[in-house]
C-alpha cells in the first residue's frame, strides 16, 4: 500500500474532499507527523502504536567484511512500538493477550493508563 | 504528542474543522491497520515503510524466573524509518552527523 491508496481511502471514506484536496490533507498528516519528531518529541496513536525518538549514545561497531572496529557516532533514531490493540489485530487467534514488556507508555504520564482503545 | 493533539494541529494547518481532522486522521491509521491485518505492507515516501514480520514459535524465557515458557507463532508489524526522517531526526542534534 502506498500514500496514493490511504489518499483514496480519505477521499472514498471521509467525503467532502476533492482528490487535491485529500492528498493534502494526507500530507498535512505526515507533515505535521514528521516535524515533531524531528523536534524529537514522540507521536502515541491510540489504537496503532507509539513512535519515539531515542538518543544512542556513540558505540564501537565493526565492518563485518573484515571485522576492524569503526566508531559508530552518537545519533538519535526513530523507533516504533506497535500498540497491543494492533498486535492483537494481526495475531486474532492467539487468546491472553501477547506476552512481553507492556511498557508503551511507561516513560511518560501515569494517566495513559487506560487511555489506549 | 497524542493523537488528539495530531487533529488539532492538523485541523489548524488544513484550515479545516477537528471533527473532519479527526475523521481523516483515523481513516488513515486504520486504513493502514486494516492492509498490515492483511499481511500488506506500506510505503510513506519520505517518512518510512512498514512490513508484516512473522515469527516461528520458539523458546521464551520468563526473564523473571528464568523458566522456559513456549511462544507461538505470531505476526508483528515493522517499522522501517525512511531516509527523509530519519536524517531529520537525527540533524536536530548538536553533533552534526556526516552525510
Amino acid at each position: 500500500m502506498t500514500k496514493a491508496e490511504i489518499v483514496d481511502s480519505v477521499y472514498e471514506r471521509v467525503g467532502g474532499f476533492s482528490k487535491k484536496e485529500a492528498a493534502e490533507v494526507v500530507e498535512a498528516v505526515f507533515d505535521t507527523m514528521k516535524e515533531v519528531l524531528a523536534d524529537g518529541e514522540k507521536i502515541k496513536i491510540s489504537g496503532f502504536g507509539n513512535f519515539v525518538v531515542r538518543e544512542k549514545k556513540e558505540r564501537v561497531g565493526r565492518n563485518p567484511q573484515t571485522g576492524a572496529p569503526i566508531p559508530i557516532s552518537a545519533r538519535r533514531v526513530l523507533t516504533f512500538k506497535p500498540s497491543q490493540v494492533l498486535k492483537g489485530i494481526l495475531n486474532p487467534h492467539r487468546v491472553g493477550g501477547l506476552d512481553d514488556d507492556e511498557d508503551d507508555d511507561l516513560d511518560e504520564a501515569p494517566q495513559a493508563a487506560g487511555a489506549r482503545d | 504528542m497524542t493523537k488528539s493533539e495530531l487533529i488539532d494541529a492538523v485541523a489548524r494547518r488544513s484550515k479545516i474543522t477537528k471533527s473532519r481532522a479527526e475523521q481523516v486522521v483515523n481513516c488513515i491509521f486504520d486504513t493502514m491497520t486494516a492492509s498490515l491485518e492483511r499481511g500488506e505492507g506500506i510505503e510513506i515516501r519520505g517518512f518510512g515503510s512498514f512490513t508484516v514480520r512473522k515469527y516461528k514459535s520458539y523458546n521464551g524465557r520468563n526473564p523473571r524466573t528464568g523458566q522456559t515458557v513456549p511462544v507461538p507463532p505470531k505476526r508483528l508489524p515493522f517499522f522501517k524509518v525512511g531516509k527523509e526522517l530519519k536524517e531529520l531526526v537525527n540533524d536536530e542534534s548538536d553533533e552534526p552527523s556526516t552525510p
